[in-house]
């Protein structure tokens, strides 16, 4: 749009100020949410960096003292959040990856010619309504306890019925509960890009002489990917954060070997009261987590480039 | 029908049917397989419905009870407190908060998608990064705050914290549902000189409900689980279903029976909302059908 | 429609700006206090005998938080630490006690206690008296105490020819419980559980009477002593050998559920499980000293007490409901309304003279009380020590210490590393704390 146009009242609006102005009315509607998440997120991240250069133990008075890097430099020779961040890489990757493929492998069934389909997804999401600390409360002491847990019980004739589950595979055993939390989640998800699908797209698919098999993988799949990459993006937002169950199921343990970076935050934060440390770990957390964001949703944006609108 | 010959046609018509019914064995089995996966996924919450009938000695018994005369002994102890101010407080907490997410995130979605600002990708990528600080690093700048300003055991606390972790979540999904609806419907709303309040209210709610529906049950289900900011920011006034629930938790005594029928308790809300939401969720996570 | 979703949506906002639903039910001009507890039976039972409470103190209304010990001990740390006055009473331990007076967080109760003539605090146990003052005050009273003990099933060490003398040693009770061990009855049940307060507390008794001690009186680091190898590899042994399976998740519920079902032969853990009991368990039981091996005594000592934050605006309410909660009369209101077996123990050398409650806890009374008075947070070690504390080092770094170093431990139970290299890695945690103490 070159030249002037006439604006109401006879004003002369240039093209660039009405564009400028055509910019604000757009950026209007997202203001509230923006300010809100601004205040109430980047005020407590900023004193969180703030903290960082102190040294801060809550149960001694008077240990309020400026450090400069020391809490990060601490940071590079421990091993313990060189372990947190691997376990926190282990667990989402496992975690999303298992639960992916699960709720794909549920939804295609859901959305096929079953019995029962709608009891079947209802007691599907089951699992990811009840509250995380009495779900691990309740597979740790009534399904896994070696001594009165049930499945320990139904493995006795086969000779597992002593094995330690949770302290023997701690990390599986974390990945296990976690899957069966948020399998349901990524299955809704899916199930609904399967349900847009035009089933007559598939009707010729098939009439044309495609098996099941291939009409999954050339149609529906490809379909179904933006739905899939946006459960797992969500998905990793709170499986990164995973605490609930940790917390109940092994407090990080044994050792540090399910210990990942907020539980070790919690540790630090909670245990130890060391407030400038915890800090430090968690602007690490922060930067990492910000590193891989940006690389994966890399990936993802060219997907939701076709949807974009002008 | 009185002819001697026999009716070919009909025949032919009963034997083509016949051949397009064959015994459904891949939906049988399918079947069979689809229940044996649901069953293993929704077995934990039905043993612990179970557990919630039993008595302390029988709900940690070695063997396992299996079976055993049900029982509400352990629901009375649990309901023999003053119970309703946590699930009063939780609804607060959740309803609010989700409504706070929907009256700020539809318009910021609608920004983000029908009429889009300029840096889209970088302000969807900033409402993400807002969830990369784990909680317990943000919780005592947080507290100290709220303690400040006379906010600790107050659920308004909990209500403006729900919505900042449930803000960034509700915003994708309603960006997604946003994209779902036609452009043309826009087009023809401009034209006829519609105001933004008016293409909100007349397009986009009734076309994404289902989709509102789908956004708000995931973040009533995320708020009323929500235990580690409740357990800090509240102590009698405000505290909400999870710390009742752990209230159950002894150190020492039998516990697992009471802890199973308050979790039950506890989970029933939601429970009711997700299955009740349920038909409205799938259609919601399913606009492409409008297309 | 639209307007019942209004009602409801005015509701709620009225809801949110009026601060909560809960905590209501004091009359005008009555004083509300809120108090954090600790769950365990003892404040379910406080909990039921509040309106008992409420009625001959009208102006006073309660009201109760009860958490699970480790979020307890957070919630209240936390509150007494940034001074943010959600509580005006809590329960606390004989850990926090000495390091909160210290700093000043909570309230000197000798001047409250003198107000009362009938509170009698020489009838508190000396043992947990002592460890609940600073600078010969009292800044916490107890509400509920407790010693360790060995407990065992009599009937099942007798069918294998074994019996229990009344202090036996630790070697004695191994080869007790080796004997008695088979494939449906274990020998022993010890606390394997990761935590300072689970797995640690019975483990560092046994390493107090192996000799071990934490830091030397220079503030150096232990635990690669001989003393604490020995006792560290003796635990884990007769956890393999003899021990539940799944010792490694098994904390004082576990081992009470085993105990309880016969599932394990002994069980060594807290004076006060005992009055968990039921069935064969309760009749067949007999109970020992915590079992020795250098020392003449080895149970630990904690007690669970109630005391009033600094920043508490309504301390005089708060001591009322106290008094009431710590004194003689409440001892009898429970044993008359809720049973004798209910009664707090540890605490009052009264109770111990009271006829119903020795009718009622029967033979596990006598070990409770003397293994009470032979517990010293001063002198439990065989060497001298820096610090205080049997089953603890009272120090403010020790509750992450003793969870890590727990951890650690963890992973021997489970058979995932060595007793060496988890002492190595024990010990350097260690003298990392112990490095900010050196003069």
């Amino acid at each position: 749009m070159v030249g002037t146009v006439a604006g109401s009242g006879g004003r002369r609006e240039t093209a660039a100020s009405v564009a400028r102005r055509e910019g604000w009315l757009r950026r209007l509607p997202l203001l509230p949410a923006f300010v809100y998440v601004v205040i109430l997120t980047q005020i407590p991240f900023a004193l969180t960096i703030y903290y960082s250069f102190f040294s801060w133990n809550l149960l001694k008075p008077g240990s309020f003292k400026f450090i400069g890097i020391d809490n990060y430099a601490n940071l590079l020779t421990d091993e313990t959040i060189r372990t947190a961040v691997w376990n926190t890489v282990l667990l989402t990757v496992c975690v999303i990856g298992i639960s992916a493929a699960l709720g794909l492998a549920v939804a295609t069934l859901l959305n096929s010619d079953v019995f029962g389909k709608g009891l079947m997804r209802t007691l599907m999401i089951a699992p990811f309504l009840i509250m995380p600390t009495a779900g691990a409360l309740i597979w740790k002491d009534t399904l896994l306890n070696p001594l009165f847990g049930l499945l320990p019980y139904l493995l006795t004739p086969f000779g597992l019925g002593r094995v330690d589950w949770v302290n023997q595979f701690p990390m599986a055993t974390v990945v296990t509960v976690e899957v069966w939390r948020w399998t349901p989640f990524m299955m809704l998800i899916i199930l609904a890009g399967l349900q847009s699908q035009n089933p007559e797209v598939l009707e010729a698919a098939r009439v044309d002489g495609a098996n099941a098999f291939q009409a999954f993988r050339r149609i529906t799949l490809p379909l179904v990917r933006p739905f899939l990459e946006l459960g797992a993006l969500l998905g990793s937002l709170f499986v990164v954060q995973t605490f609930d169950s940790i917390y109940m199921l092994t407090f990080g343990g044994p050792g540090t070997d399910t210990t990942n970076l907020p539980f070790l935050l919690y540790l630090v934060a909670f245990q130890g009261f060391s407030i400038g440390q915890a800090s430090a770990i968690g602007v690490v957390a922060v930067v990492l987590t910000t590193i891989v964001a940006t690389v994966g949703l890399r990936t993802l944006f060219s997907i939701f480039q076709v949807e974009q609108r002008r | 029908m009185n002819s001697v010959s026999p009716n070919l046609d009909a025949l032919a018509h009963s034997a083509t049917v016949v051949a397009r019914r064959p015994f459904p064995t891949s939906r049988v089995l399918w079947s069979v397989v689809g229940w044996l996966v649901v069953f293993v996924f929704f077995f934990p919450v039905l043993w612990m419905w179970l557990e919630a009938f039993k008595t302390e000695p029988q709900a940690a018994s070695s063997p396992p009870t299996f079976l055993f005369a049900p029982t509400l002994e352990e629901f009375q102890t649990v309901l023999s407190g003053d119970f309703p101010p946590f699930f009063i407080n939780s609804a607060i907490a959740s309803i609010t908060s989700t409504l706070l997410v929907l009256v700020l995130g539809i318009p910021a979605a609608y920004a983000l998608a029908i009429r889009p600002v300029k840096r889209t990708q970088d302000v969807l990528f900033f409402f993400i990064s807002t969830r990369f600080l784990p909680f317990a690093a943000s919780l005592l700048p947080l507290y100290l705050l709220a303690r400040d300003l006379q906010l600790l055991d107050n659920i308004l606390a909990l209500v403006l914290i729900y919505t900042t972790i449930n803000l960034p979540l509700g915003v994708w999904l309603l960006r997604s549902f946003l994209l779902e609806i036609p452009p043309e419907l826009f087009e023809a709303a401009r034209v006829d000189g519609a105001s933004f309040t008016t293409e909100i209210r007349r397009i986009v709610v009734p076309l994404i409900a289902p989709g509102i529906a789908a956004t708000s049950l995931i973040c009533l289900i995320f708020s009323w689980n929500e235990f580690f900011y409740a357990v800090n920011f509240t102590s009698s006034v405000a505290a909400t279903a999870p710390i009742f629930l752990v209230s159950f938790i002894s150190g020492r005594g039998l516990f697992y029976a009471k802890l199973a029928a308050a979790a039950t308790l506890a989970s029933l809300p939601v429970l009711i909302a997700g299955w009740v939401a349920q038909k409205q969720l799938i259609r919601g996570l399913t606009m492409g059908a409008v297309k | 429609m639209a307007t019942i979703v209004l009602g409801v949506v005015v509701a709620l906002v009225a809801g949110a700006c009026s601060g909560g639903a809960g905590g209501g039910g004091g009359s005008a001009g009555a004083t509300t206090i809120t108090m954090a507890a600790v769950d365990n039976p003892q404040m379910q039972d406080l909990q039921k005998l509040l309106p008992e409470f409420e009625s001959a103190h009208s102006n006073i209304h309660v009201n109760i938080v009860t958490l699970p010990e480790d979020q307890l001990r957070q919630q209240v740390t936390t509150d007494v630490a940034a001074k943010s006055g959600r509580f005006d009473l809590f329960t606390e331990g004989t850990y926090e006690v000495p390091i909160w007076a210290k700093l000043g967080w909570i309230e000197n109760l000798t001047p409250y206690i003198a107000r009362d003539a009938n509170y009698a605090p020489d009838d508190l146990i000396p043992g947990i008296k002592g460890a609940l003052s600073y600078n010969g005050s009292l800044y916490a009273v107890p509400f509920y105490g407790e010693s360790s003990m060995l407990m065992y099933r009599k009937d099942l060490l007798s069918a294998v020819g074994v019996t229990m003398p009344d202090h036996p040693t630790w070697d004695q009770v191994a080869a007790a419980a080796q004997k008695v061990n088979s494939s449906s009855v274990n020998g022993i049940c010890l606390r394997g559980l990761p935590g300072w307060g689970e797995q640690l507390a019975p483990l560092d008794t046994v390493v107090n009477t192996f000799g071990g001690r934490w830091f030397d009186q220079s503030w150096n680091a232990q635990l690669t002593t001989p003393a604490w190898h020995d006792a560290l590899t003796f635990y884990v042994n007769l956890l393999k050998n003899a021990g539940e399976p799944g010792a490694g998740n098994a904390g004082f519920t576990e081992c009470l559920n085993a105990y309880n079902s016969g599932k394990v032969a002994m069980w060594y853990d807290a004076t006060v499980a005992a009055s968990n009991f039921t069935g064969a368990a309760a009749t067949n039981s007999g109970y020992a000293y915590a079992p020795t091996k250098l020392t003449p005594y080895s149970g630990w000592l904690w007690s669970w007490a109630l005391g009033i934050p600094s920043t508490s605006t309504k301390k005089d309410a708060a001591w009322t409901f106290i008094d009431w909660a710590t004194s003689k009369d409440y001892i009898k209101l429970v044993g008359t309304k809720l049973g004798w077996a209910h009664v707090p123990p540890g605490t009052r050398t009264s109770t111990y003279a009271i006829p119903e409650y020795q009718a009622a806890a029967g033979a596990f009374a006598a070990v409770t009380v003397d293994s009470i008075a032979h517990a010293d947070v001063t002198h439990s070690t065989v060497d001298p020590v820096p610090y205080i504390g049997v089953q603890y080092v009272d120090i403010p770094e020790f509750q992450q210490l003793g969870d890590q170093v727990s951890q650690e431990f963890a992973k021997v139970i489970a058979g995932n590393e060595s007793v060496d290299a988890a002492l190595q890695k024990a010990n350097a945690l260690a003298a990392a704390v112990g490095k900010a103490y050196h003069t």
